[in-house]
């Protein structure tokens, strides 16, 4: 029974670094910000970034893919979604909203430092720009997808289905996988001292406090 | 979900398969992960110490490569973590399916899990992993997954469940506590780093909380990566070198013993294809009575020499065994009794008896009434449970002087199912 797969399989390999990936290691923000990302830098990536474009999720016009898509499973009205999106173009992108089969109410937000200190949860403002060549992580604690409104549970493994609108009219499919977590709990407060509205953010409300920790 | 298939984070990362091993810091904290401003913040510090020293990160003082990074395949024909040279460091945790889980459920389970093997042994960390960092060693992490009867029935009824996938027969010399025995879904996670180990293990159980709770747990050590030369046959908690007559990773032997194929069972058996039977028993070592046998009884117990493991009949380790020979006065040079004689079965080389052994010692201190509570998770892959393991077992209960200082107290059984395809997940079979 000796297959293909053998060599390929349980096979112990040391791994090689060079130079050029520790450079990878700088921060992404950071990173975007000093322009060092595109993909070129990354010498054992190039393959890897062509393959990106034609099978990850598509943007007619952009290439905007978002990778290591997932969403925190609920059984309450609201729930987020994280991952990454990389922008492989030469011109920034703009992230402008995003739909769902599971509701109509899905927003953008930002997490911001308050005057007083506290992190506060926000829409964003013109959307997420993704930087030319560059990524923006959505992550708990920093900028998400918020659904809201809920009408079923977010059940661990589901897949759950995005759509992201971008600025120039395009759609970026994406299929984010639900999981359980812990943290990003977004117990929303109307201001500090407020009482815990654990039902999610009220329509309209613009401005919310998330307890850290 | 719509990722790369090479990796997450834009499809960007390196190569990161059992063939490059290459394992980018861009991949592992770029992005995507619960924690990611802080561990970008952290790996920023990193690089910024890291850039004084050589142009290879890797690289110890020494020049030698670090283990910590090197990497086992995880997608292919088999499930990895059986046909290689045990890590240091293994968990095993055998969990309980909820009451009533469905096809649909169990089927996402498994979906979550193999998703997440197949990031961390790549050196990737998991989705919503909190803590990414640990991503960045897997040291030969491997993840490996075993099927209890029930988790079967589950997706192909109790009429699909093999009659073999079920408690071992009992053997007279058992004293098995129910808090070992059995469970539906068994998780193997090992590697040459423990603390890897750990997150790795903690990351799964989490990802399992909505579908299982855990029935046992077992922590299992070996000697540390580097103490011996790769492929040394360890030596159990009795002192013993044991594991000599190891079929050899890579070899046809290997192959032949471990791996099923199309003839191993009945048709209905068919998805276990490519995937093998595990055998768990935990068993309990009587140290404290151990230390009052001296070394001449030592090795007449076991047939072997217990600095270099060589059957008492030759002079290397690997020397076959001369059943035949005889003391000057008459009796066999190894004993009757002993247990090699009993374990290498009747006929010399009988394929039939044979295993692949995959031990950890395990220790949980010393107790009331012993200085040690310890002992041997005996852990062995054959294709085919009833032909192979079986007859061993009751040949060794029957008569193994062994016996006296060993005791089984935990035992368990479970189908390994074949490894995952790209994009595939471990158990895909089973719902053919």
């Amino acid at each position: 029974m000796t297959t293909p797969f053998r060599p390929a399989t349980n096979t112990t390999t040391p791994s090689r670094r060079t130079r050029s990936l520790r450079l990878a290691a700088v921060p992404v923000v950071l990173v975007a910000g000093l322009g060092l990302i595109g993909c070129g830098n990354d010498d054992t990536s190039t393959a890897s970034t062509t393959t990106a474009a034609s099978k990850g999720s598509e943007s007619a016009k952009a290439g905007l893919t978002m990778s290591d898509a997932w969403v925190k499973t609920t059984t309450e009205a609201k729930s987020a979604a994280f991952g990454v999106l990389h922008n492989g173009g030469t011109t920034d992108l703009v992230v402008t909203g995003a739909t769902t089969p599971l509701t109509s109410k899905v927003e953008l937000h930002e997490t911001v430092a308050s005057a007083d200190g506290s992190m506060k949860m926000q829409p964003k403002e013109g959307g997420f720009t993704v930087p030319a060549g560059g990524d923006l992580t959505l992550q708990p604690g920093g900028d998400h997808i918020m659904l809201m409104d809920l009408t079923a549970p977010i059940t661990a493994g589901e897949d759950v289905s995005l759509t992201l609108q971008l600025k120039d009219g395009s759609t970026v499919k994406v299929k984010a996988t639900a999981k359980d977590f812990t943290g990003a709990n977004e117990k929303y407060e109307e201001g500090t001292g407020g009482e815990k509205n654990s039902g999610g953010m009220k329509n309209g409300e613009t401005t919310t406090t998330v307890k850290m920790g | 979900m719509s990722e790369c298939p090479v990796a997450g984070h834009g499809g960007r990362s390196p190569h990161l398969g059992g063939q490059s091993g290459a394992i980018s810091r861009r991949a592992l904290f770029g992005a995507g992960a619960a924690a990611g401003v802080g561990a970008a913040a952290a790996i920023g510090t990193d690089l910024a110490l890291g850039g004084q020293g050589g142009d290879d990160a890797t690289l110890t003082a020494a020049g030698t490569e670090l283990n910590g990074t090197r990497t086992i395949a995880f997608h292919g024909e088999h499930q990895a973590g059986i046909e290689m040279v045990p890590q240091a460091f293994e968990n095993l945790v055998a969990l309980s399916l909820f009451q009533g889980t469905t096809k649909d459920q169990l089927q996402r389970l498994l979906r979550i899990l193999s998703d997440d093997a197949a990031r961390m042994t790549q050196g990737r960390y998991a989705l919503a992993d909190s803590e990414p960092e640990f991503a960045a060693t897997p040291a030969r992490l491997t993840i490996t997954f075993g099927f209890g009867p029930d988790l079967v029935a589950i997706a192909r009824g109790p009429e699909g469940v093999p009659s073999w996938l079920a408690p071992l027969p009992a053997f007279s010399i058992d004293r098995l506590e129910p808090r070992w025995n059995g469970g539906d879904l068994l998780l193997q996670v090992a590697s040459d780093d423990p603390t890897t180990v750990a997150h790795v293990t903690r990351m799964l159980l989490k990802d399992t909380r909505s579908f299982a709770g855990v029935n046992w747990f077992q922590h299992g050590f070996r000697s540390a990566h580097g103490s011996q030369p790769e492929g040394t046959t360890a030596r159990n908690l009795l002192g013993q070198v044991d594991g000599t007559v190891n079929p050899v990773p890579g070899s046809a032997d290997f192959d032949r013993v471990v791996w099923r194929d199309d003839t191993t069972g009945p048709a209905d058996e068919d998805w276990l294809v490519g995937g093998t039977t595990m055998v768990v028993r935990r068993i309990e070592m009587l140290l404290d009575k151990w230390d009052r046998l001296d070394r001449t009884g030592r090795e007449e117990t076991v047939g072997r020499r217990l600095d270099d493991g060589a059957p008492l009949t030759g002079t290397n380790e690997h020397d076959d065994p001369d059943f035949d020979a005889t003391t000057p006065v008459g009796f066999p040079v190894i004993a009757e009794f002993s247990h090699i004689r009993r374990a290498r079965g009747d006929a010399k080389g009988d394929s039939k008896l044979q295993m692949f052994r995959r031990g950890y010692n395990y220790e949980l201190g010393p107790t009331d009434i012993a200085v040690s509570d310890a002992g041997h998770i005996f852990t062995a892959f054959q294709a085919d449970l009833m032909t192979q393991f079986v007859p061993m077992q009751q040949r060794l209960a029957d008569l193994d002087l062994l016996n006296e200082w060993t005791s089984p107290i935990g035992s368990a059984v479970f189908a390994i199912p074949p490894g995952a395809p790209e994009g595939g997940f471990v158990g895909q079979t089973l719902f053919d």
